[in-house]
C-alpha cells in the first residue's frame, strides 16, 4: 500500500480515518432498525482494522500535513491504549444498548468520535490540532454524559460537564493564544527550538500561557482544584460512559502533558516543579480523603480516579525535576495503561451489578456477593486490590514505578505523602471487599444472569493487570525504546 | 559455593501455591477431600523443608541453595532466594505449623472450607516468600501479598468484631510497609548498583549516618509494627482475639517473626551505625513491652487475650536479644523466635480446643478441669511451663541466652529483663491455676470430654519439640551459629568502615583501604 501524496500524507492519519469511517457507518446503520444489531459488530471490526493499521505504521515515524500530524511510536502507543479502552467499554455496553436500543447508532458513533478526538490529540505536534482533538473528544462526551435524557441526573451531568468544560476550553485557548503571541508559532518543535537557541525571550506571557494550558488539561484529567465536575458527572452518566470517560480522557490529557513536557516546554519545565508538586499533593489527598465517606460506588470510584490523577502527577513532577529521566515518562505511560485496565474493569463489575429499573449502586448493596456470585466478586476484589496497589497486581508495579521516579528525582517528601495516601486509599477499596465477603447479603442476586461478553471484558482486564503486574519488563522496555 | 542443588527453595515456596491452584478446581461440596488434600500439601512442604534442614551445611555462613533469576531487568529486580542460619529455622517453623493448623481446623472452620484452605495455602506461600527472599522488592511483594489472605482469614472466619480487627491489621501493616517501600527505593538509588540484591547492597554500600538514621526508621517502623514493639502493638490483641484459632496460631507462631527477622536481616547489616544509635531506644521499648505485656496479661479475664498480650511480652525478649549485638543474644533471639512460635502457637491451639467444647474463653467459667480432662491438663501444663521458660523446656534456652547477651552489653537492661521473666511466670501460672485446679464448680464443665486422637496428634509433635529444644538445643543452634557470627562481623566491620567514610567526608582524606575491608567481609 502506498500512501504517499505530496505534502498531505493521509497514511499518517490512517487509524484515525478508519475510526472516523467506522463511526459514520455505525451512525448510518443505526437508522435502520432491522440492521441495528449489527452496528456493534461493525464497531469492533473497525477497531480491529485500526489496530492493524497501527501495527503497519509502527516504527515508520511518518509525518504529514506539513508537520502538523505525526505518527511516531509515542502517538501510536497511546492510540493502542485508547483503543483498548474503547474496546473494553464497548464489550461492557451490551446491556446499556439494549435499554436505549433506538440510540444505538448515536451511542456507538459518539464513543468512536471521542476515541478519534483522543487519537488526534496525541498524534500531533501542533497546539491547534491538540485543541481540535480535545474539542472533538469533549463535545462527544458532553452528549454522552446526558445520553439518558429521561433522567434528571444524567441531564445535570451533561449540562454541568458542558458549562465547566466550555469555560476551561476558554482557558486552554487563551493559553495557546498567549504562547502564540510570545513565540509566533503553535508548533511544539518550533517552540522548543526557539526556547533552546534563545532567539525568543521567555516573558511572563509565555509562563501564563503555559499555566493556562496546564489548567485546561488539568480540568480534563480531574486534577484538584479543577475537579468539581467529576463526581456529579461520573454519577449522572451511564456507567459504561463513566468507565470510558474515567480511563480515556485521563489518558489523553496526560499524554498531552507528556508530549508538551518532553518537547515544547522541556527547557523551562523545571521551574514549575513546585507548582506540580502542590497539585499532586492536593489531588491525591482530596481524592482519597473524600472517597472514604462515599456510599455510592460510582462516586467512590470518581474520587478514586481523582486520586489516581494525583499519583500520575507525582511522576510528572519527577519528570519536570529531572527531564532526562526516561523512568518518569515510562512510569506515567505504564500507569495509564494499567489504570485503563483496572478502572474499566471495576466499572465493569458495577455495570454487571446494575439493575435496569432501580440501580444497585450503594456499596452496601454488594454485601454477600462473594458467596453468591464468586466470579464477579473475585474480579472486583482483584480490581480493588490493584487500584489499592497491592502486589502482585499491576497496580502495585505502577505505583512502584511512580514512587521510584519520585525518589530518583530526590522528591522524598512527595514520595512519602504519596505512599501515605496509598494507605488511606486501601481503606475505602477494602470496604468494598468487606461488604462482598464479610457481610450477609441484603439483596438476592437472582436478577443477575451470566453475561459471556461482559465476562470476556472482565477477563481481558484481569489478564491485563496480572500479566502487567508479573511481567512488566516487556512493556517497560518497549516504552524506554519509544522515549 | 556449596549446596547449589536443584532449587529446593522454589519448591518450598510454591508447593502450597500449586496446591492452591489445584484446589480452585475442586468442587466446594467435597469438603473432606479438600481437607485431606490441603493436609497432604502442607505435609509434603514440611518434608521438603526437613530435607533442606538436613542438607543445610552449618559450617558455611553465607547463603545456601541460592536461586537467582533476572525478573524485571530495567529495575534490576531479580527472583532471588537463599537460606542461611538466620531464616532456616523460621522456614522450618512455618512449614511445621502447616499440617498442625490444617488439622486443627476440622471442627473450627465449617463454612466455606474451600476458600479457607485456598487462603491458608496462599498465606503459607507469602510467609515463606518473605523469609526466603533476598531481593528487596521480591521481599516487599511477599510482605504485602501475605496481608491479603490473612485479612480474609480474620475477616471472614473470625469472631464478632472481625471486620474491625481485619481492617486494623491490614492498615497498620500497610502503613509500615509503604514507608519501607520508600526506604527500599532510597537505598536503591543511593547504592546506584541498579539492583535490589540485598547481599550485594550490604557488601557495597556505605551510607552516611543521617541517611542510615532515616532509612533505619523507614524499615524499623514497618518491622516494629509487625513484631510488635510497644507503642505499635495495638493491632495485635484485636487481630489475635478475633481471628479463628488457625489464624491466631499462624499469626502468633509465624507472622510476628517477620518483624524480628526483618530487624536481623535488614536493619542490622544495612544500617550498622544507626542500629548502634537506636540501641538504647529500642531496648527500652522492648523492656517496656516485656513488662507492660506481662502486666496486661495478668489482668485479662479472657484466655485468648491473655495469650495475645503474652506475645507482646515474649517478643520484647527477642528484640532485646537482637539489639545486644552479641553472639549469645542474637542466637538466643533466633531460637526464642522458634520457641515463642511453638509455645504460643500451642497455647492458642489449646485455648481453641477448650473453646470448641465450652464456647467460652473466660477464665472464670473454668476451674478444676484437672480431674475432668487430665490429658488436656497435662498438655496444657507442659506448654505453659515452656512458655514461662522452665529449665528443661525450650523457653529456658532462649531466654537464658538472650539475658546473657544483654548482660554482656548492658547490665541494667538485663536486670529489667529478668524481672519480666518473673512476671511471665506469675501470669501464666496464675492463669493455669484458675483454669485447671480448684473445685469443679460449673455444671457444664462436668460434661467436658477429654482430647481426642486428632487433638493429641496435633499436640504431640509440639511437645516433642519443646523437650527437644529444651534438652538438646544444639541440633538447632549449630545451624545458626556461623551465620550469626558472620552477620555480627559484617555489622561491626561495616560500622567501622562507615565511620571512616564519614571521616573522609569531613576531611577529604583517604584513610582506609576499601579493598582490604571488602575482602574481609567477603571472607
Amino acid at each position: 500500500m502506498d500512501y504517499s501524496i505530496p505534502t498531505i500524507n493521509l497514511g499518517v492519519i490512517g487509524p484515525e480515518i478508519i475510526i472516523l469511517l467506522t463511526a459514520i457507518s455505525v451512525l448510518i446503520i443505526g437508522l435502520f432498525p432491522n440492521y441495528r444489531r449489527w452496528s456493534i459488530s461493525i464497531a469492533f471490526i473497525g477497531i480491529i482494522f485500526a489496530f492493524y493499521d497501527i501495527y503497519y505504521l509502527w516504527n515508520l515515524n511518518q509525518v504529514g500535513f506539513d508537520g502538523m500530524v505525526l505518527a511516531d511510536n509515542f502517538a501510536l502507543l497511546f492510540d493502542i491504549i485508547f483503543l483498548i479502552g474503547t474496546l473494553l467499554t464497548l464489550l461492557l455496553s451490551g446491556n446499556f444498548i439494549n435499554q436505549y436500543i433506538r440510540g444505538t447508532g448515536e451511542y456507538l458513533s459518539l464513543i468512536l468520535f471521542a476515541t478519534l478526538g483522543m487519537m488526534l490529540m496525541v498524534s500531533t505536534n501542533d497546539l491547534i490540532v491538540i485543541f481540535l482533538g480535545l474539542e472533538t473528544l469533549s463535545i462527544s462526551l458532553y452528549i454522552l454524559a446526558a445520553f439518558r435524557r429521561s433522567r434528571e441526573d444524567s441531564l445535570e451531568a451533561g449540562l454541568k460537564y458542558f458549562l465547566l468544560g466550555a469555560f476551561t476550553t476558554g482557558f486552554l485557548l487563551y493559553g495557546i493564544a498567549l504562547i502564540y503571541g510570545s513565540t509566533g508559532t503553535t508548533n511544539i518543535y518550533s517552540i522548543l527550538n526557539l526556547l533552546k537557541d534563545g532567539s525568543v525571550e521567555i516573558g511572563i506571557l509565555f509562563y501564563i500561557g503555559m499555566i493556562l494550558i496546564i489548567v485546561g488539561f488539568g480540568f480534563k484529567a480531574a486534577v484538584v482544584p479543577f475537579h468539581m465536575w467529576v463526581p456529579d458527572v461520573y454519577e449522572g452518566s451511564a456507567t459504561p460512559v463513566t468507565a470510558f470517560m474515567s480511563a480515556g480522557v485521563k489518558a489523553a490529557s496526560f499524554a498531552v502533558f507528556l508530549r508538551l513536557f518532553l518537547t515544547g516546554f522541556s527547557p523551562i519545565i523545571s521551574q514549575i516543579t513546585g507548582t506540580l508538586a502542590v497539585l499532586a499533593i492536593l489531588t491525591m489527598t482530596v481524592g482519597n480523603v473524600v472517597a472514604i465517606v462515599q456510599t455510592n460506588i460510582k462516586r467512590m470510584l470518581a474520587y478514586s480516579s481523582i486520586a489516581h490523577a494525583g499519583y500520575i502527577l507525582i511522576a510528572l513532577t519527577a519528570l519536570s525535576r529531572n527531564i532526562e529521566s526516561e523512568f518518569s515518562a515510562a512510569s506515567i505511560m505504564y500507569y495509564i495503561l494499567v489504570y485503563t485496565f483496572m478502572n474499566i474493569g471495576a466499572f465493569g463489575v458495577v455495570i454487571y451489578m446494575e439493575k435496569s429499573e432501580e440501580e444497585v449502586l450503594k456499596i452496601s448493596d454488594y454485601a454477600g456477593l462473594g458467596f453468591k456470585k464468586p466470579f464477579a466478586a473475585i474480579c472486583m476484589t482483584l480490581f480493588m486490590f490493584s487500584l489499592a496497589g497491592i502486589p502482585p497486581t499491576a497496580g502495585f508495579m505502577g505505583k512502584l514505578y511512580i514512587f521510584s521516579s519520585a525518589v530518583e528525582s530526590e522528591l522524598y517528601g512527595l514520595a512519602v505523602i504519596g505512599v501515605l495516601n496509598a494507605v488511606i486509599a486501601v481503606y475505602y477499596y477494602l470496604r468494598v471487599v468487606i461488604f462482598m465477603y464479610m457481610k450477609e447479603a441484603v439483596l438476592d442476586f437472582s436478577y443477575l444472569s451470566a453475561r459471556p461478553v461482559m465476562a470476556l471484558s472482565l477477563s481481558i482486564s484481569i489478564g491485563g493487570i496480572i500479566y502487567l503486574g508479573i511481567f512488566p519488563q516487556s512493556f517497560i522496555s518497549l516504552l524506554v525504546n519509544i522515549l | 559455593m556449596v549446596n547449589q542443588g536443584p532449587n529446593i527453595l522454589s519448591y518450598i515456596i510454591f508447593i502450597p501455591f500449586i496446591g492452591m491452584i489445584i484446589l480452585t478446581f475442586i468442587r466446594r461440596e467435597n469438603v473432606k477431600f479438600i481437607r485431606i488434600f490441603t493436609l497432604l500439601v502442607t505435609i509434603v512442604d514440611f518434608i521438603i523443608s526437613v530435607v533442606l534442614f538436613i542438607k543445610f551445611d552449618p559450617e558455611f555462613a553465607g547463603m545456601q541453595f541460592v536461586v537467582k533469576k533476572e525478573w524485571i531487568k530495567s529495575l534490576g529486580i531479580s527472583y532471588y532466594l537463599g537460606v542461611d542460619g538466620i531464616n532456616l529455622l523460621l522456614v522450618m517453623l512455618t512449614t511445621f505449623f502447616g499440617p498442625i493448623v490444617i488439622l486443627s481446623t476440622k471442627n473450627a472452620i465449617n463454612k466455606e472450607v474451600k476458600k479457607f484452605m485456598i487462603f491458608y495455602l496462599m498465606l503459607q506461600t507469602g510467609i515463606l516468600g518473605v523469609f526466603l527472599s533476598l531481593d528487596l522488592i521480591l521481599f516487599y511483594i511477599f510482605w504485602e501479598a501475605m496481608l491479603v489472605p490473612m485479612y480474609f482469614i480474620i475477616g471472614v472466619w473470625g469472631g464478632p468484631r472481625r471486620v474491625y480487627a481485619a481492617v486494623k491489621f491490614f492498615l497498620f501493616t500497610m502503613f509500615g510497609g509503604v514507608l519501607m517501600l520508600i526506604g527500599i527505593l532510597v537505598l536503591y538509588f543511593k547504592a546506584g548498583l541498579n539492583s535490589f540484591d540485598l547481599v550485594e547492597i550490604i557488601r557495597e554500600i556505605d551510607l552516611p549516618l543521617n541517611y542510615q538514621m532515616w532509612l533505619f526508621l523507614a524499615f524499623g517502623i514497618a518491622f516494629a509494627i509487625k513484631v510488635p514493639v510497644f507503642p505499635f502493638h495495638t493491632w495485635l490483641p484485636d487481630a489475635h482475639v478475633e481471628a479463628p484459632t488457625a489464624g491466631s496460631v499462624i499469626l502468633a507462631a509465624v507472622l510476628l517473626k517477620m518483624g524480628t527477622y526483618g530487624f536481623l536481616r535488614f536493619c542490622l547489616p544495612l544500617f550498622p551505625n544507626a542500629s548502634e544509635q537506636f540501641f538504647p531506644f529500642i531496648s527500652v521499648l522492648a523492656l517496656i513491652g516485656i513488662i507492660y505485656g506481662a502486666m496486661v496479661s495478668m489482668v485479662q479475664p479472657d484466655l485468648k487475650k491473655l495469650v495475645a498480650y503474652s506475645s507482646v511480652s515474649h517478643l520484647g525478649f527477642v528484640m532485646l536479644g537482637i539489639f545486644s549485638f552479641t553472639q549469645e543474644g542474637v542466637q538466643g533471639s533466633i531460637i526464642q523466635m522458634v520457641n515463642h512460635g511453638i509455645s504460643t502457637g500451642a497455647l492458642f491451639l489449646i485455648v481453641g480446643m477448650i473453646y470448641e467444647r465450652r464456647h467460652t474463653r473466660l477464665i472464670k467459667d473454668f476451674g478444676g478441669l484437672a480431674s475432668q480432662i487430665p490429658v488436656f491438663s497435662a498438655f496444657f501444663m507442659i506448654v505453659v511451663l515452656s512458655s514461662l521458660g522452665l529449665p528443661g523446656t525450650n523457653g529456658f534456652v532462649g531466654e537464658f541466652l538472650i539475658l546473657l547477651g544483654t548482660f554482656l552489653r548492658n547490665k541494667v537492661f538485663a536486670i529489667f529483663g529478668a524481672v519480666g521473666i518473673i512476671l511471665t511466670a506469675v501470669y501464666l501460672l496464675w492463669m493455669y491455676q484458675r483454669v485447671i485446679f480448684g473445685k469443679l464448680k460449673d455444671e457444664k464443665n462436668k460434661l467436658l470430654k477429654d482430647l481426642n486422637l486428632r487433638e493429641i496428634t496435633i499436640l504431640v509433635p509440639i511437645v516433642v519439640l519443646i523437650l527437644w529444644i529444651g534438652v538438646y538445643p544444639l541440633t538447632f543452634m549449630m545451624k545458626t551459629e556461623k551465620s550469626v557470627e558472620y552477620l555480627l562481623e559484617v555489622r561491626k566491620l561495616k560500622s567501622e568502615r562507615t565511620f571512616f567514610v564519614n571521616e573522609i567526608d569531613e576531611y577529604k582524606i583517604e584513610i582506609c583501604d576499601e579493598q582490604v575491608l571488602s575482602q574481609k567481609i567477603n571472607d
